[in-house]
Parts: C-alpha cells; sequence; structure tokens
C-alpha cells in the first residue's frame, strides 16, 4: 500500500523537459512552477479558482494551477506561457494584445494567453459573445475587456484569413 | 491562501482506497478533479490529514448507453460531458445544464462524481439528476449500493453516501419521445455559483403539460422540488397556467440570502425563471 507522507515524488514533463522533484503534498501546481522552478510567468492571484491569473496547461488542457496540486501530476505534461511562448504558439495572440493595450499591469495576461489559446483551438471564429464566455474565468481588473476581446477577435479573423483555424 | 499540511496517496485499486478510507475515517477526503475540494483547503475550511487520490482509478471514467440509461462515471470530467454527443441526444437537460457549470479551465479539471457527491447548494448536477430520476451507483467494502436520487441529496454539502464509501458513477435515464427539457440559470458573471436555476422536464399532452418536474437550486439546502408549482402548472393548458404556478412557486421556496440576492430577490427571480421556462415548454 502507497507509504502516507506529506512529501510525494513526482515525475514530469514541464515546458518539454523532465523534471523531478519531491514536493510538499499540499503545494499547489503554480507555487512549485513558481517558486521550485523558478517559472514566475503564471502568476498566483485569489488562489481560490476565480481569477484565472494562474491558468496554464496540463495534459493540452488549460487548468486553474492554483486548483491542481503538483503532487497528483506524476507522469502529467505541463506547458506555461514561458514554453507556449517559445515555440510561437502565443505570438500572434501576445502581438494582438500589445497593438489592441489588451494589457495595462500585465498581472492576468499570462492565464488571459492561456485561456485564450484554447478558445481558439476549439473554436476557428467565436463571436464576441462567445470569447466573452470563454473568457469568463479571467479577471481584469485594468481594462474593461473590451481590448482583450477585440485582440482575440482580431487574431481569430486573422487566422482565419491565412487558413490557419482549428 | 495556501492549503494546510496534509499527507497524499494516489489509490491504485478500489481496495486500496477502501483500506486507506477505513485507517482514516473522517480524517481522509477522496480527491478527484478537486475543483472544490482544493479551493476549500486554501480557505482553510477544511483540513484533512490525507487526500486519497482516486484519478488513477480504472473504470470510473466515460459515457455509455444500454437499455435506456446513459451512465456516467464519476471521473468523467464538465468538459468531457459538454462534448459528449452521447448526452446530447439522449439527457438534453444535462447537455444544458453542463454550459453553466464553472468556467472552461474548471471543467478541464471538475468532474461529475466530485460534483454529486458533494451537493453544494448552488450545483446544476444534484438540479438534474432529482428532475431526472437518475440513480447513484455507490461502492464500499461490502459492496455496491443504488441510491434513487431523491434519496441521495440530503441538505446542504450532505448526501446518502457514507464515509468509507465511492460514489462510481450516475444513472441517467433516456430522455422518452416527446418530452422536452429546459435548464436555466441566471448568475453574476458566466460560469459564476448561481443565484438561482431551474430543471424543468416535461412533455405536452394537447396543449396540457403532462409528467412535469421542475427542481430549482441555489434557493435552499440542494436541489428542490417545487411540487406546488408542479401541480398548478398541470390540469389546464398550460398557456394559461403559467400565472398560476407561479404564484403557487412561493409556497415551494424558502431561500435564503447573501451578498448576491435576497431572499425577495432569490423568490422574484425563480418566479422569472419558471415563467421562461414553462413557456418554453408550451411553445
Amino acid at each position: 500500500m502507497t507509504g502516507l507522507s506529506t512529501s510525494v515524488a513526482v515525475k514530469l514533463h514541464v515546458n518539454g523537459v523532465l523534471v523531478s522533484r519531491t514536493v510538499e503534498a499540499r503545494t499547489h501546481l503554480v507555487d512549485f512552477l513558481r517558486d521550485t522552478l523558478g517559472l514566475t510567468g503564471s502568476h498566483a492571484g485569489c488562489e481560490h479558482g476565480v481569477c484565472g491569473a494562474c491558468t496554464v496547461r496540463v495534459d493540452g488542457h488549460a487548468v486553474r494551477g492554483c486548483l491542481v496540486l503538483a503532487a497528483s501530476l506524476d507522469g502529467a505534461s505541463v506547458e506555461t506561457v514561458e514554453g507556449l511562448t517559445e515555440t510561437g504558439a502565443l505570438a500572434d495572440l501576445q502581438g494582438a494584445f500589445l497593438q489592441r493595450n489588451a494589457l495595462q499591469c500585465g498581472f492576468c495576461t499570462a492565464g488571459m494567453l492561456v485561456s485564450a489559446h484554447e478558445l481558439l483551438q476549439e473554436q476557428a471564429l467565436p463571436d464576441r459573445a462567445a470569447i466573452r464566455a470563454a473568457m469568463s474565468g479571467n479577471y481584469c481588473r485594468c481594462t474593461g475587456y473590451h481590448a482583450i476581446v477585440d485582440a482575440i477577435d482580431a487574431v481569430a479573423q486573422d487566422r482565419a484569413a491565412k487558413g490557419l483555424a482549428a | 491562501m495556501k492549503a494546510p499540511p496534509f499527507a497524499y496517496a494516489r489509490a491504485r485499486s478500489t481496495a486500496e482506497l477502501f483500506d486507506l478510507l477505513g485507517q482514516h475515517g473522517d480524517g481522509a477526503r477522496i480527491l478527484a478533479g478537486g475543483q472544490s475540494l482544493i479551493a476549500s483547503l486554501n480557505l482553510r475550511l477544511s483540513e484533512p490529514q490525507v487526500l486519497v487520490d482516486i484519478t488513477h482509478l480504472p473504470d470510473l471514467r466515460g459515457i455509455t448507453v444500454a437499455d435506456g440509461v446513459v451512465t456516467i462515471g464519476a471521473l468523467t470530467r464538465h468538459a468531457e460531458v459538454a462534448g459528449s454527443d452521447l448526452v446530447r441526444q439522449h439527457v438534453p437537460l444535462l447537455a444544458q445544464a453542463v454550459a453553466h457549470v464553472a468556467h472552461p479551465a474548471i471543467r478541464n479539471r471538475g468532474t461529475i462524481g466530485g460534483s454529486l457527491a458533494l451537493n453544494d447548494p448552488a450545483a446544476e448536477y444534484p438540479a438534474v439528476a432529482l428532475a431526472l430520476g437518475a440513480i447513484l451507483v455507490v461502492r464500499g467494502p461490502g459492496g455496491v449500493r443504488r441510491i434513487p436520487a431523491a434519496e441521495f441529496f440530503r441538505g446542504i454539502y450532505a448526501t446518502g453516501l457514507a464515509a468509507d464509501e465511492l460514489l462510481e458513477a450516475a444513472e441517467f435515464p433516456v430522455q422518452a419521445p416527446g418530452e422536452r427539457a429546459v435548464f436555466l440559470e441566471l448568475a453574476r458573471r458566466h460560469g459564476d455559483y448561481a443565484m438561482v436555476g431551474l430543471a424543468a422536464q416535461g412533455r405536452m399532452e394537447a396543449g396540457q403539460a403532462a409528467g412535469l418536474r421542475l427542481v430549482f437550486f441555489a434557493v435552499g439546502d440542494g436541489p428542490t422540488e417545487a411540487r406546488a408549482a408542479m401541480a398548478a402548472a398541470q390540469g389546464g393548458p398550460l398557456r394559461d397556467r403559467i400565472a398560476t404556478a407561479q404564484a403557487a412557486l412561493d409556497a415551494d421556496l424558502d431561500p435564503p440570502g447573501d451578498l448576491n440576492a435576497t431572499p425577495a430577490t432569490r423568490r422574484h427571480l425563480a418566479r422569472v425563471l419558471l415563467g421562461r421556462a414553462l413557456t418554453e415548454l408550451a411553445a
């Protein structure tokens, strides 16, 4: 039977790199990424699943980094804003966010980008209502959201025009 | 905040799970998708000694249909329920409901079993399960029990599940020909906790509602059957009975007040949803 311990050994891929660490069972994925691996692009905001600033991908799906335990991710594949930036997957979204002033302080931006990336993978040309629904789990306290919706809408149209849609 | 310290164990079999639950009793909590449990740990509303992760147990995930029943494994994630053609085709009420369950990143992780076993008063699935007469399949050290939804949900965060039992699956009856489903919810922000919600199903016979089920949620201790409104809506042309049903609804509900809505607001919103649902059923 599994021995009971507050420390847990995990081996997982983070942005394509295999990492092995022993973590405290109570450590959230976002704290593991930030404090243990130094990947500080993902932000810990509300720490109870409401704000979306910690949104990262686990096994190809967006999740809340504050509602997942690192201990439960043995064998998983995690992608953060750093990894998705390096592969270029977010390049057009990042460009559009910059161009439209879809960020001011930037605290929410990493989570916004990961959520928007998933939306555009699932829906080729979401209308503005669908964009708002999909982004409803990500708070921004600066922009008032219009610029964020504009940026995502622009990228969706651009990708569709170039035939890059999902 | 950060969660308090606890031990973590990954159950590889149900035998191992029951050993752990037996050993630790009330100090153990089952970890499925964790989308409510980890939030409550972070808020230090819950301080278990050990979390038993069941997400690697085999055979608890997936959606099948056989003999007029759609069976959904407890570890099936909300996103999988939402993407299921079987659910859309055979349990439209559930398909409508899942669109209101939390935000995309939470739907990717949270499970139907976790939500049913938690029985949050504002949760969608318990209302759907009660409206449809679903069966909750529960396994304990002594074997399997099949509990009707009407006996399973027992008030705020309370269910018929014993401390040493695991919710394995939920069985939803396939929607009968001629039946219609309407699921409505009001929340401040799409995906947030409901202020008021309604799961409604029934069929129309010569302009009259028949076999009507109306279950409200986020208006009390759990899914709440609106018996007076159900009776008032039937026994005459439905179009003419909507206002009567809305008036009768007051007797069914005793909603609490909170930051989002006063009891009077909740009663008003419940009447509004009832009017919309019956209008849609009558159309």
